[in-house]
């Protein structure tokens, strides 16, 4: 009977906390316009969540793309058709690995820097002050954070994409031999600008809204205290790869049938 | 406020090179860019096949090996039943005798498929428009193992049925 009831709260309280973060983000949505008006909040928080993730994402990118070309060849190669490297590379470069991965890495590097600021500036009770002098947290704060993160995720899937190619370039063309023109021929004729690219892009923008909503969600609905934080960071890394591999399943679906 | 523009340069600099990442996917890695040969700089001629096998449209066309021109489009003819490859051959390749024949080739065993142009001895040149009939198709790789096998059993199976 306890355990029933256990359940039944659980339950209950995950359908609470997930309308909430919808009207939340309903509330920021509404200091989207204001945050726009003042872009200079923008452009910080795009250097904070962007920028500074520009590293990790490149050299990730960089580091997959090579192992792709090792493990690519090493297949490819019984067959006959390295050749082909180019076309195992894009495709599954710009499709799966360059929005999944890199928002992956974009949820451990700034989304849990997200929730862990905006929490502790709930903890201190930065968040109150600000409602004290009429300044609504939610346009202020959470809001440019918000868009920051939508922006900044397609362009570092661009740019883990376009550095793994690189550097499947690098190893398949450079160190093994595979012909230089085949392999770029054969992507181009494979990779389709509308199925694969857009799509790609499509995928990484919609991975951005989860994972940076998911981000500013856990740090605003924060309990007020050091473990409340500590568990609000440790959910969103949790929560949000879950919703990105969750969601490209279904992307998947919807694009590539 | 130095601290704010050193920022915002930053922030420039960064969506000016994740759009650069997004080009670079465009031109060098998708089929948008293959401007190699662009519109001005190339003619266009026919050639019909009974079957183009797995030709795709930016399928290369080559001559001795070397790439002189695209596949641009494949169209069906409904009158001849036959398939009709568009091809775009670069202009400095403009002296391709009229009676050139087409095959499509395969590169490789599992490679792509492509046209090769053999040519003929013609004294007048290919032009924009021209037809290329002298073609052959591509190898079906399962006509080929069913006439194998078809000509191993004639010759196992006797001369019951090889009269002709």
């Amino acid at each position: 009977m306890s355990a029933l009831r256990a359940l039944g709260r659980a339950g209950l309280s995950f359908f609470e906390r997930l309308g909430r973060g919808h009207i939340f983000l309903l509330y920021t949505l509404g200091g989207l316009p204001a945050t726009l008006y003042r872009w200079r909040l923008l452009t910080s928080q795009v250097f904070a969540l962007g920028v500074l993730s520009l590293v990790i994402i490149a050299v990730s990118g960089l580091f997959v793309g090579m192992v792709l070309g090792l493990q690519g060849y090493n297949t490819l190669v019984d067959f006959g058709a390295e050749e082909s490297l180019g076309i195992l590379l894009a495709l599954s470069l710009v499709r799966e690995l360059g929005p999944v991965v890199s928002a992956l890495l974009f949820a451990g590097r700034a989304g849990s820097a997200l929730t862990a600021e905006i929490g502790l500036m709930k903890t201190t009770e930065q968040l109150a002050a600000m409602e004290m002098m009429a300044v609504d947290p939610l346009h202020r704060v959470v809001a440019p954070r918000l868009l920051a993160g939508i922006l900044a995720m397609p362009l570092l899937a661009a740019i883990f994409s376009a550095v793994g190619v690189y550097g499947g370039y690098f190893v398949g063309v450079g160190l093994l031999g595979v012909d230089e023109g085949a392999f770029w021929s054969q992507m181009q004729s494979a990779v389709d600008f509308h199925d694969d690219i857009l799509n790609g892009v499509i995928k990484s923008f919609v991975f951005g809204i989860a994972v940076t909503w998911i981000a500013v969600f856990e740090g605003y609905d924060t309990a007020p205290t050091s473990a409340g934080i500590s568990r609000a960071t440790t959910r969103t890394v949790v929560n949000s790869s879950l919703a990105v591999l969750g969601l490209d399943f279904v992307l998947t679906a919807l694009m590539f049938d | 406020m130095m601290h704010s523009k050193w920022i915002e340069t930053i922030v420039g600099a960064f969506v000016a090179l994740g759009l650069g990442a997004l080009l670079v996917l465009t031109l060098r890695i998708s089929n948008l860019s293959l401007a190699g040969f662009g519109a001005d700089s190339t003619y266009e001629i026919r050639a019909m096949f009974d079957n183009i096998g797995g030709l795709k449209v930016r399928s290369p066309v080559k001559m001795a090996g070397v790439t002189v021109g695209r596949v641009n489009a494949i169209e069906f003819d409904s009158k001849s039943y036959t398939a009709v490859a568009i091809i775009q051959i670069d202009k400095q390749y403009n002296q391709i005798p009229t009676d050139t024949g087409a095959n499509v080739y395969t590169a490789g065993l599992l490679g792509e498929q492509y046209i090769s142009l053999a040519p003929g001895g013609s004294e007048e040149f290919l032009k924009g428009g021209d037809v290329i009939t002298d073609t052959q198709s591509a190898v079906v790789f399962e006509q080929v193992i069913g006439q194998f096998l078809y000509g191993k059993a004639a010759e196992s199976g006797g001369d019951k049925d090889s009269k002709e």
